[in-house]
């Protein structure tokens, strides 16, 4: 471009603005007008900003009012460390241990499967897969984590839970093992995804040094790429585990729904979500059952922000780290 | 980084290791795609007998073991796009007031705890929430409304998060240049930064519209019912969804073997819809990674 076919081109806009000006003054920064909308423009944004304040403090404060009066009637120490879940009986039982159990023993045995598989699929794909295979897998992965939990609990029922009964000679599929395979798909597109991204973030010289210095492929990724984003897979795990735990069609049909703490892979059980889902329909409008349910989404709530507390303080180590 | 593996064949233990390994790594990725394989070709294969039109575009019958899903479908796409319309605005506003005008500061870090713990909510606490809150103290009732909401508030993080990557993406050469030439900042973000984010923006949306047309347990006590004889007039009625409905024809009922077909049916459609989402998602980016990659 030449200087003056620059001033030449400059001339055009210059003249064009200036009649914009006459125009539309409000377009300007010049006018008190303008400087007024920014302002509005800014608080608004704010304003709407604190909607999602609003609504966990709402959903903390709508939980907590509807779940205390539990607590008129059984007192904390029996709702948490009582054996025995009969909300319908006459008198009720109102102790969730069992419910509770049944939440950490599925999360941790879905968790055995999921993590180890997650993290080995990220290792694939950001160390060693081909980046048009990648290309492939990943978008792959994303679809998993979209099928709806209805569809994966519905593929249990009718396809997993008779396979599983045949194979073990058990009295019925639908069971904590059962449950644990088909939970883990929903929480690998998680721990994969996140230990992925934290895998890549590991600078590229890392590796080339680690190389240079006559380490396998694999050593690298086993004593370098991996140690370096440990943080990152370690948040990812957290991250599944909390999905996991608060993962309700899955439980709701695969896991059985006996309220007993179990004691065997095969025994069925039944977490917090799947009880409160399913009873909800039928505890009667602020009765007893239902403040107790309510409690009981307390206490899972409880256990997920435990999770999102550990993953958040994982990944403020993993971005010092990085 | 990817190790050409062809060029670095290794002999000996560390060799032998390292193949072991990689046969696993790569054993691992295949079970996950083979998992969704699986789960797709399955319905595919059990629930196709179970579609043609009729299924898709009529009532149900005979207290629902014959006749088609159509309210249910008409129910979902609803609940879906209500729950849009509500965080779709909130969430872009909320990535561009995050991202453009406060970036640090004690405020920024609260609104961002919220998003986080808001985004860890289990399903069935936003349903709890829902009961109490929309359908009981804004007497709202059990209505497309209530569901709507309740899908919207959940879907809410995922829109804000996905906002803020478009935003981050979008060169900062661009705001400077707009800047630079006497546009003032709302004029900056409204038209530069945001058009340019849009495609990306976009994306999310449909990615959360897909999430919320699959859950369940947010709209069980909220939205969803099991039969209404009518197809919704308005936001106050309750309404039929896919996923509530599959949920109840394979567990509640004495006609769970009878219905066994619909079932199929219901599912293979629920999964046509959200996979079909996400794919328009998936092609949309892919496109638009080339596109900024020139």
């Amino acid at each position: 471009m030449t200087y003056r076919e620059h001033t030449k081109g400059e001339m055009i806009p210059e003249g064009s603005s200036r009649g914009d000006r006459g125009a539309a003054p409000t377009d300007t920064l010049t006018g008190r007008g303008t400087a007024l909308g920014e302002w509005v423009a800014e608080s608004s944004l704010l304003i709407i900003s604190l909607i999602s304040i609003v609504v966990l403090g709402l959903i903390l404060l709508f939980l907590l009012m509807e779940g205390l009066p539990t607590f008129s009637f059984v007192s904390v120490k029996a709702f948490i460390l009582g054996h025995l879940w009969y909300p319908t009986d006459e008198p009720p039982d109102f102790g969730i241990l069992a419910l509770i159990m049944g939440s950490i023993s599925v999360t941790l045995i879905s968790s055995l499967i999921a993590v180890p598989s997650g993290v080995m699929t990220a290792i694939y794909l950001s160390e060693i897969a081909p980046p048009k295979m990648a290309e492939i897998l990943k978008p792959a992965i994303e679809l998993l984590a979209s099928l709806p939990s209805v569809v994966i609990g519905f593929f249990g029922m009718v396809a997993v839970a008779p396979l599983m009964q045949r194979i073990f000679d058990i009295p019925t599929g639908l069971n904590l093992f059962t449950a644990s395979i088909m939970l883990a798909f929903m929480s690998i597109p998680t721990i994969c995804t996140i230990s992925e991204d934290a895998l890549r973030s590991v600078p590229v010289t890392y590796r080339e040094a680690s190389m240079a210095l006559g380490a396998t492929p694999f050593e690298t990724i086993s004593k370098v790429t991996v140690p370096a984003a440990l943080s990152g897979i370690t948040t990812a795990i957290i991250l599944g585990m909390s999905r996991a735990i608060g993962e309700t069609m899955v439980v709701l049909m695969v896991a059985g729904g006996a309220a007993i703490i179990p004691g065997s892979l095969f025994d069925p059980i039944r977490p917090m979500p799947a009880s409160i889902a399913s009873e909800m329909g039928e505890a009667p409008f602020r009765g007893d059952h239902y403040h107790a349910l309510f409690a009981t989404g307390i206490t899972l709530f409880l256990f997920t922000i435990l999770f999102n507390i550990l993953a958040m303080s994982a990944s403020r180590r993993f971005r010092l780290k990085g | 980084m990817t190790f050409s593996l062809s060029k670095n064949r290794l002999s000996g233990k560390r060799g032998t290791v390292q193949s072991i390994w990689f046969a696993l790594f790569r054993g691992a990725a295949a079970i996950n795609v083979l998992a969704l394989f699986a789960v797709i070709l399955f319905m595919v294969i059990q629930g196709a007998s179970a579609i043609n039109w009729a299924f898709l575009t009529e009532m149900p019958k005979n207290s629902m073991t014959e006749g088609g899903i159509l309210p249910c479908i008409i129910g979902t796409i609803c609940l879906a796009l209500g729950a849009l319309a509500f965080a779709f605005p909130v969430g872009v506003a909320t990535a561009i007031y995050l991202n453009e005008y406060a970036t640090q500061g004690k405020r920024v870090a609260m609104i961002r705890f919220a998003i986080t713990n808001l985004a860890g909510v289990p399903s069935v606490v936003f349903g709890l929430f829902g009961l109490a809150f929309f359908c009981t103290v804004l007497k709202l009732g059990v209505s497309l409304l209530s569901g709507a909401l309740t899908l919207g508030i959940m879907s809410l993080p995922v829109i804000i998060g996905a906002s803020e990557e478009a935003l981050k993406t979008v060169p900062n050469t661009y705001r400077e240049a707009s800047l630079g030439l006497g546009a003032s900042k709302w004029q900056t973000i409204f038209r530069v930064v945001v058009p340019s984010a849009l495609p990306g923006i976009l994306t999310g949306s449909i990615l959360a519209l897909g999430r919320a047309a699959g859950e369940t347990a947010p709209i069980m006590f909220t939205g969803a019912v099991f039969f209404t004889p009518d197809l919704p007039t308005s936001v106050f009625d309750e309404v039929m969804a896919l996923p509530y409905h599959i949920y109840v024809l394979a567990t509640a009922g004495t006609h769970i073997g009878e219905t066994r077909p619909l079932q199929y049916g219901t599912a293979l459609v629920l999964i046509a819809l959200v996979l079909g989402m996400n794919l328009c998602a998936i092609i949309v980016r892919s496109r638009l990674r080339n596109r900024n990659r020139i």
